[in-house]
């Protein structure tokens, strides 16, 4: 399907090359001011509501820390599944996400609710170890009961231009997510956008993880900073919107790191909204990669419903 | 609720207060005009706001004997660093008062609310700031003097400025001529005139010596009798290039110097290797901004014919987006249209794009029943020689016209009788070079467009106008000099 798109018989190095480089460039200052101006969107009452709800069913809760227990996973996973029991309208969130180590932990505590577990694989976050260790660390992560494989692209690959051999990762991780039964995990790609650093190469890697097969792309492992920003997501968004209209396949975006507050992700809802269409405005397509951003959407939540600021101790922490 | 509509987010009207009736600014205090009043209304809904009195003759002849008085007795002699002080304090007060002024012009111009609140009241105030800081500087400017024998002011000036950005064309008036040292006679256009007559308000707050700021307000035959005065020294007008002319004829053969900036029909030109999405946004904010009531608004898109067809799709997925409605919603993107009159020309021109053969496109969008509204058009198939390839729409109508190469983009784009700005948009540097070098438009934009600041001079050339505002440049026309005085 690759080359069929590229109009090539065998994909190279030069012929992503050529692809890559021949796609549109991004104007920093006009991303960064379109981003500014979609912040000052005023979402209030009704709207505030259902973007709070609908934030909430696209968050991947997440603890990816050295310090993690099997206890600290089922904690996260009983958050998951009540997230406020003062309010069992509330939905919950589309995943938790974890080690690959602690998937089996997940999707035990999780039993057969429809929340998915996301596991983080490929040597995460730095993606560097050699291909067999990738690909073993990605099995084990299914075998494990991982519903979704967040694999890490080898970023030395990508700026040294060997777009073929981070093509070729993709595409052998998106084997490795298959299971005996004929089913496959999903796969996203963390292009780890912070030490891309342009927009142009935002762009790029977008692009090439699309035609490797990702089903989501995904900003950032949230281990480096700047993680997800909106002028990055923004650019991630057109991309998908327009390898829609060129393949007529969609593709999912989640940013994640660094998005805390209710505020933040009301931008990136508009911006979900506006660039690439109400299409995206489901888990399905559209995720948050985050652990603090649930806390702050409850606070909301419960002040909208009474009208009051119920405070931290309110909401459950996990 | 199963779909993501943005609720309505309506910014409060209780911020301002509108009197009943309105008189004139003279010599510091606000006196009945001695003309029938006029209603002004609110564009947006045709409700009248207030009634401002319509100065005649003998009006303005007071308010130019205020500021005569004001700049031989007090202004005029006042060090530059007195001067400061008093820009500063406006400047101050203006942005205290930041709300306030946008939620009155936009009921009064019909603009969103967004608009108002984050590009016109913001950069009236920089425009205060900047040339406060200019006031004691003016024998460093360069223009010619020195330190120690600095250029002088003119004395009194005659401004007359146009409905679109009411405030904000108030303060590129006022702000260097009082900088300068020189006392104004201003008057706002008749659709808009509260927003200056709240700003008589702030100068009275400021303190600022009396007549030196005077405020006439009226149609035509006030504007006309403030020109032909003859103790007016600078005439500085905003406006068509129609009434500039009138007013060029005027002034030819008399003492007063002039500065016009006048209409535009800017060619906004997209080359296929252009940062489409960005370019894209740039052609919306070329001519959506502000109901394209915009002198310098990108009314011409020129696109490389290698990508008209791909620009022409984007543009149309990204305007199915835009919001028109209600200006005090936090969430419009394009407001009313300032006037019935201005409403009929755009539709008249309208009605000639079609009547040519060019193509017109609007996205889906409901207008309220009340009020002055026109939905966001796109013409296509547009050809050098249909009028509105040619004329000043003045609306929120974009005409789509191609090239092949860039000698034809500059070729296409200087054919007009305008040149006051343009856009250039490619990611190759020397292209843009070129492009600005070859470009007969007092402005030309690279990758963005209808940027303004304080600092950098704007003005047009050929029937755009001259003078320059802003800026050094913008010191010039309101200073004499050795050579001049």
């Amino acid at each position: 399907m690759a080359h069929d798109l590229l109009g090539v018989s065998r994909l190279t190095d030069a012929v992503l090359r050529r692809w890559l480089h021949g796609l549109p460039g991004v104007d920093q200052v006009g991303a960064e001011a379109r981003v500014a101006g979609l912040g000052t969107r005023s979402i209030k009452t009704t709207a505030k509501a259902f973007a709070i709800d609908l934030a909430i069913s696209m968050i991947d809760l997440t603890t990816l820390e050295g310090a993690d227990t099997p206890g600290k996973v089922r904690s996260l996973c009983a958050k998951a599944l009540v997230p406020d029991p003062s309010d069992p309208a509330t939905p919950r969130p589309a995943a938790v996400c974890v080690y690959g180590d602690l998937a089996a932990i997940a999707r035990n505590a999780l039993g057969d609710s429809p929340i998915h577990v996301a596991a983080v694989a490929t040597a995460f976050p730095s993606g560097r170890a050699s291909m067999p260790v990738k690909l073993a660390d990605t099995r084990d992560a299914v075998e494990g009961g991982a519903d979704e494989i967040d694999m890490v692209i080898d970023r030395g690959a990508f700026l040294a231009g060997s777009y073929l051999q981070v093509f070729d990762e993709i595409v052998a991780v998106k084997t490795a997510c298959a299971r005996p039964d004929g089913t496959a995990a999903h796969l996203k790609v963390i292009l780890e956008t912070g030490e891309l650093a342009t927009y142009d190469a935002v762009r790029r890697a977008s692009y090439l993880a699309m035609l490797a097969g990702a089903d989501f792309i995904k900003t950032s492992t949230g281990k480096i900073t700047p993680a997800a920003t909106l002028p990055v997501t923004l650019v991630m968004l057109e991309a998908v919107r327009d390898w829609r209209e060129l393949t007529g396949t969609q593709i999912g975006v989640k940013p994640a790191g660094g998005i805390r507050t209710t505020k933040d992700a009301m931008k990136y809802l508009v911006m979900v909204n506006e660039i690439a269409g109400p299409d995206w405005l489901t888990s399905e397509w559209f995720r948050f990669g985050a652990s603090g951003l649930l806390g702050d959407l409850l606070l909301q939540r419960q002040k909208l419903a009474t009208g009051a600021y119920s405070g931290p101790d309110y909401v459950t922490i996990d | 609720m199963t779909r993501f509509d943005y609720a309505p987010a309506p910014e409060s009207r209780a911020v301002v207060t509108i009197a009943d009736s309105y008189g004139i600014f003279v010599g510091g205090d606000f006196v009945p005009a001695s003309g029938p009043s006029f209603p002004t209304v609110n564009p947006a809904t045709e409700e009248v706001l207030a009634e401002v009195g319509q100065a005649s003759a003998a009006d303005v002849d007071r308010a130019v004997a205020a500021a005569r008085t004001a700049y031989e007795k007090v202004w005029g002699r006042l060090s530059g660093a007195e001067r400061g002080k008093y820009l500063f304090r406006i400047a101050r007060i203006l942005q205290e008062r930041a709300r306030e002024f946008a939620v009155l012009e936009t009921l009064d111009n019909g603009k969103p609310i967004t608009e108002s609140r984050d590009v016109d009241v913001p950069l009236a105030a920089a425009h205060f700031f900047y040339h406060a800081g200019w006031a004691d500087k003016l024998g460093y400017a360069g223009l010619a003097g020195s330190p120690a024998d600095p250029p002088k002011p003119v004395g009194v000036v005659g401004q007359v400025i146009p409905w679109n950005f009411p405030l904000l064309m108030l303060a590129w008036k006022i702000a260097p001529a009082l900088a300068c040292g020189n006392t104004v006679v201003l008057k706002p256009a008749e659709t808009t005139p509260l927003t200056a007559l709240l700003f008589a308000q702030v100068c009275q707050e400021a303190d600022l010596p009396p007549g030196v700021v005077n405020i006439v307000t009226g149609a035509g035959p006030t504007g006309q009798a403030l020109v032909e005065h003859p103790g007016v020294d600078k005439i500085a007008f905003t406006g068509s290039t129609e009434v500039g002319k009138l007013i060029a004829r005027s002034v030819a053969g008399t003492r007063k110097r002039a500065t016009l900036e006048l209409g535009g029909k800017a060619a906004n030109i997209v080359f296929e290797d252009a940062a489409i999405d960005q370019a894209v946004e740039g052609i919306v904010r070329g001519i959506f901004f502000n109901q394209g009531h915009v002198c310098c608004a990108g009314s011409r898109l020129l696109v490389q014919e290698s990508i008209h067809d791909e620009v022409v799709r984007r543009l149309k997925r990204r305007l199915a987006t835009i919001r028109v409605g209600d200006p005090m919603d936090k969430n419009t993107d394009l407001g009313a249209i300032n006037s019935a009159t201005q409403l009929a020309r755009v539709r008249e021109m309208t009605a000639v794009g079609q009547a040519e053969g060019a193509e017109p496109w609007s996205p889906a969008c409901t207008l309220p029943d009340r009020g002055f509204w026109f939905a966001p058009t796109v013409f296509t198939g547009v050809s050098q020689a249909h009028r509105i390839a040619q004329e000043e729409i003045f609306g929120p109508v974009l005409s789509v016209l191609t090239f092949r190469t860039p000698t034809e983009a500059v070729a296409k784009a200087n054919n007009t009788p305008y040149g006051l700005s343009a856009g250039v948009w490619t990611e190759k540097g020397s292209r843009i070079l070129w492009m600005a070098d070859q470009l007969r438009a007092g402005v030309v934009w690279a990758n963005t467009f209808n940027q303004f600041d304080p600092t950098s001079p704007f003005g047009g050339l050929k029937e755009s106008g001259y003078g320059r505002e802003g800026g050094r440049h913008g010191l010039e026309p309101y200073l004499t000099t050795g050579a001049t005085r």
